[in-house]
């Protein structure tokens, strides 16, 4: 086995047992991304020199006697999160050269738990989109299928994940970012709930929704990843002052004492046969580890496509006004005065998709359509939210499809905007609601995996790591990998 | 036909926080070189937050409270946007629909009585940038981006140039009062932009509203409103109209200037503010808050007249300025019994305030304290010194910060109210002077203002008048 195939809980047992240095496994990691990197397309940019100063530092660390939850392990970063020293464009030209001069929480408490960042990852320009086709430099690929999208918008860091150019990777998530290209590329995938991680120095989409979390090979390395991004950030208001359980601790074997609800507005319409079976089948396997299954009701899962729409747009269109040229991020020589140089800067930095979006929310915004769209998709947003707290009255989790279909062809949605928001009809709802949710591989069809996703209540992702984690141990879809 | 304006104001001030509204920078930047008081977040770097600042926000509840507002347990910031050089993140973090204070009331002396102004809002906000044009660009320093700034806004309860004035005045007052804000307009810490209406006298119905910008002294806002008020007469009088436009004070050529047309004006796309949550008060919050607020000048005013029985327009000036009041009740209460509190009054508002303007020094912090103050007054009033010398020996305390008894001391200032001494120098000067005695005693009685004249003159002002002027008229009437 070679040491880039290894998750982090096994790579830690090696570095920690002194097998081989973090050194030697940020190498053989860098070297597996030169030799995959042309075919998967999945980094943005790799910091190849501070990775592997990172990694000799993680080195002394442990030689000196010290351990930490992360020391010596190489991740990768989705291009939305803002690294001091390495550049961050959030997959848009209009931030091509921008290099933070600050690192948000989450990678500074990845940094003070020893982690090796690797490198960023392509994303959708500022992570809207689901296949890495809207990313403003290339479109990542599915390492199942070159030919296919590996999801989005966090589809490098699922790509890397899965083609082995990482152990593990943080990613974004606003509407399905990270659940889907989990799904879609076969990985773990988890959405922490809204306010569980900060928000301080990630580049905003939309600020009432996005929320970091992790994708890894397998859950355990997933809560491992948590445990240390989680907890209250005094940076972010939003940040929840809540305190952050063992995480290792929740994953237990089987499900006795567990109700799973299944929300029947999650199945049928839409569906591909062969995924509903997959996800029934995996009910099944939940039943014989000692889950109770019950049928439940989230009557509202179908505006959640009109309200998320309404919401995201709305506040990319103040979230993005910022990008102007003047103080960072690519500007335009040519014009000769203030309005010209917004005018091209923007022209020319933002691509279609981002767009298309601020004018949605500019337009939801305006005086006249407030009360008709922002407002009344707050509304039927307090009643999606209900929908769940009603849901978790009577269950532990619910189970649901991750996505639709399997990964489709790069290319195929790309004219058909709507087919591509299509592409997150399972995931909506849970960034309206703010709680947490994981997708984890319960299958394949013809050759592409097939996601299930476990969502959970407020600040319980110990309960959907659980099932997740008992699920997986219980199968074995999270071995399989993609020849490349 | 005699017309009436209809003025609303809407009034931003800055507070005086240790740090920034949204970040942790020091909103101390006034003598700062440009863009040194900066940080990602008040810069709108990529992926930073706002943390709102506790101390902004009390304060513009204590104002609210000042103001006689009602404050809602509710409230929250709203993004208003627009795209402008001075504002970093193409967004002003504002308040729109629930501000933190509402529905208040302020009072105003004028001289036909005391008038009530409605408050419709006290909102927070942030103050943006500072655009500096020269030469063909236009600099941009962000010291003063995200420094907190309140908006006052009031009913359209103002009548008169003297009024919004007087507004104004009462305004800066409180903030000062609350020790939250200078309220200073020259220095560009509290700004204020201007509404004016006409409409002929006895009507309800509103006429075309002039919003005036630019203005930045109080002088400036009373003379613009006047020549606004002139400007829209004429027109309504020659029978045209008036257009609802933004003009500009043109402070060297005293007129106001048009800026834009209203039509199709900005819509700013308010929502609220998804990286703040609401703020939301208990009453208990709202009566901590309460408890800490100064008397403030309004109470201040009646109580000084009551308490000391003085004139209202000296207790007016000196309740403007709390740092004045205290000074004086100080000074009044260490000369009870001894001093009026009006002769205390009299010398602080017409000598010291005076001699402070001249030396641009600031009351609170010149050596004369108000007990030295009080020393001074109570020597006068036993007949060491008169007046005249007693504001001599004040410029003196002023500029060296000497105490009384020792200038009086060493420059032998004392008053001569010895008898025996006094006599011996009228007998001299009705001696030399036989020609004013001749006419005094022939009933011109300018003649012995001349003989008195003579004797102070004699000893440099330091006889006691009354003395003299007893010795005199005993002597000559011999």
């Amino acid at each position: 086995m070679e040491l880039y195939e290894l998750s982090i809980h096994e790579a830690l047992e090696g570095l920690r047992s002194r097998q081989f240095s973090s050194v030697k496994l940020t190498q053989a990691v860098l070297e597996r991304i030169a030799q995959i990197e042309p075919k998967t397309q999945a980094y943005l940019c790799v910091a190849q020199e501070q990775a592997l100063s990172s990694a000799e530092e993680a080195d002394r660390r442990r030689a000196a006697g010290a351990d930490a939850t992360l020391l010596g392990i190489p991740l990768a970063i989705k291009d939305i999160i803002c690294t001091e020293g390495i550049p961050t464009t959030c997959g848009s030209r209009i931030l091509q050269g921008f290099v933070p001069p600050y690192d948000a929480t989450v990678i500074r408490k990845l940094r003070q738990a020893g982690a090796v960042i690797l490198g960023k990852t392509n994303t959708d320009e500022f992570a809207m989109g689901s296949s890495t086709e809207n990313s403003g430099y290339f479109t990542s690929h599915n390492p199942w299928d070159l030919e296919r999208v590996p999801g989005g918008s966090s589809g490098g860091s699922a790509a890397a994940v899965c083609a082995n150019e990482c152990l593990g990777a943080l990613g974004s998530d606003t509407g399905g970012s990270i659940r889907q290209p989990a799904s879609l590329c076969g990985i773990a995938g988890l959405k922490p709930t809204y306010g569980r991680v900060s928000r301080y120095g990630v580049v905003a989409y939309a600020s009432s929704l996005d929320q970091v979390g992790t994708l890894g090979k397998d859950v355990r390395d997933n809560a491992l990843l948590l445990q240390v991004i989680a907890g209250h950030d005094p940076e972010d208001s939003t940040s929840a002052d809540k305190a952050v359980p063992d995480y290792q601790a929740s994953l237990l074997p089987d499900l006795k004492g567990i109700t799973l609800g299944v929300p029947h507005e999650f199945f049928g319409e839409g569906i591909q046969t062969e995924v509903e079976q997959s996800i029934r089948q995996a009910l099944d396997v939940m039943r014989s580890l000692g889950a109770c299954i019950i049928e439940v009701s989230l009557p509202h899962t179908r505006y959640s496509l009109p309200v998320y729409y309404l919401i995201s747009t709305a506040e990319a269109s103040a979230n993005l006004a910022r990008y102007d040229g003047i103080r960072y991020g690519a500007t335009d020589e040519q014009a000769r005065e203030i309005w010209e140089a917004y005018r091209r800067t923007r022209e020319e930095g933002f691509g279609a998709e981002v767009k298309r979006r601020i004018m949605l929310g500019t337009y939801a915004l305006s005086a006249g359509y407030y009360d008709a769209y922002y407002l009344k998709a707050q509304k039927a947003r307090t009643l999606i939210k209900q929908d769940y707290d009603r849901a978790f009255q009577e269950c532990q989790a619910l189970i649901t499809p991750t996505t639709p279909t399997p990964a489709f062809r790069i290319g195929e949605k790309v004219n058909d905007p709507l087919a591509m928001y299509m592409e997150d009809i399972c995931t909506l709802s849970l960034n309206l609601s703010g709680n947490c949710g994981i997708s984890i591989p319960c299958g394949f069809v013809n050759g592409l995996p097939v996601g299930l996703q476990i969502l959970g209540n407020a600040f319980d992702e110990v309960t959907i790591l659980h099932v997740a984690h008992a699920y997986e141990q219980a199968t074995a879809w999270h071995l399989q990998k993609p020849a490349l | 036909m005699p017309y009436e304006a209809v003025i609303g104001m809407e009034v931003h001030a800055q507070l005086i926080t240790e740090s920034k509204m949204f970040c942790h920078c020091s909103s101390a930047y006034a003598s700062a070189p440009p863009n040194s008081h900066t940080c990602p977040v008040c810069l709108g770097m990529p992926g930073m937050l706002p943390l709102a600042n506790r101390r902004a926000v009390e304060a513009t509840v204590m104002m609210g409270l000042a103001l006689h507002c009602a404050i809602p347990l509710f409230s929250k910031f709203d993004r208003k946007n627009y795209m402008y050089p001075d504002l970093p993140k193409g967004y002003q973090i504002s308040q729109y629909d629930m501000p933190f204070a509402r529905n208040g009331s302020i009072t105003v002396p004028l001289e036909q009585g005391i008038k009530t102004i409605r408050i419709r809002r006290v909102h927070l906000e942030e103050d943006t940038a500072k655009l500096t044009h020269q030469g063909g660009y236009t600099l941009i320093d962000f010291n003063r981006s995200g420094v907190p700034l309140i908006e006052i806004v009031t009913e359209s309860d103002i009548r008169t140039a003297e009024e919004a004035w007087r507004y104004l005045v009462a305004l800066r007052s409180i903030l000062r009062y609350l020790g939250i804000g200078s309220g200073n307009m020259e220095e560009g810490a509290m700004r204020c932009e201007v509404n004016i209406s006409l409409r002929p006298v006895g009507r309800e119905e509103l006429g075309t509203k002039v919003e005036v910008k630019n203005m930045n002294s109080f002088r400036a806002v009373r003379q613009a409103i006047a020549y606004e008020i002139e400007r829209q007469t004429r027109l309504l009088e020659q029978g045209e109209r008036v257009e609802q436009v933004t003009m500009g004070w043109d402070e060297a050529n005293h007129r106001t200037v048009f800026q834009r047309s209203k039509e199709g004006a900005e819509d700013y796309r308010y929502f609220p503010e998804p990286d703040l949550p609401p703020i939301i008060w208990t009453e208990a919050d709202i009566d901590a808050i309460r408890a800490r607020l100064p008397e403030l000048p309004d109470a201040k005013l009646k109580r000084l007249i009551e308490q000391y029985a003085l004139k209202a327009d000296d207790a007016y000036l000196l309740a403007d300025e709390r740092a004045t009041a205290d000074y004086f009740e100080v000074a009044a209460q260490a000369c009870a019994g001894v001093v009026e509190a009006q002769t205390v009054a009299n010398w602080l508002l017409s000598e010291l305030l005076r001699l402070m303007r001249e030396s641009g020094q600031e009351l609170s912090a010149n050596p004369v304290t108000a007990g030295c103050l009080a020393e001074l007054l109570k020597i006068v009033s036993r007949g060491e010194i008169n007046a005249t010398v007693a504001k001599e020996v004040l410029a003196e305390m002023v500029s060296s910060g000497k105490s009384a008894p020792e200038i009086i001391q060493t420059r032998g200032l004392k008053q001569i109210s010895d008898a025996d001494q006094l006599r011996q120098m009228v007998e001299q000067v009705i001696a030399a002077n036989g020609q004013a005695a001749q006419q005094y005693r022939d009933g011109k009685d300018q003649a012995l203002r001349f003989l008195i004249g003579q004797v102070m003159r004699q000893t440099r002002g330091q006889a006691n008048v009354s003395i003299v002027e007893s010795l005199l008229r005993e002597l000559l009437a011999r």
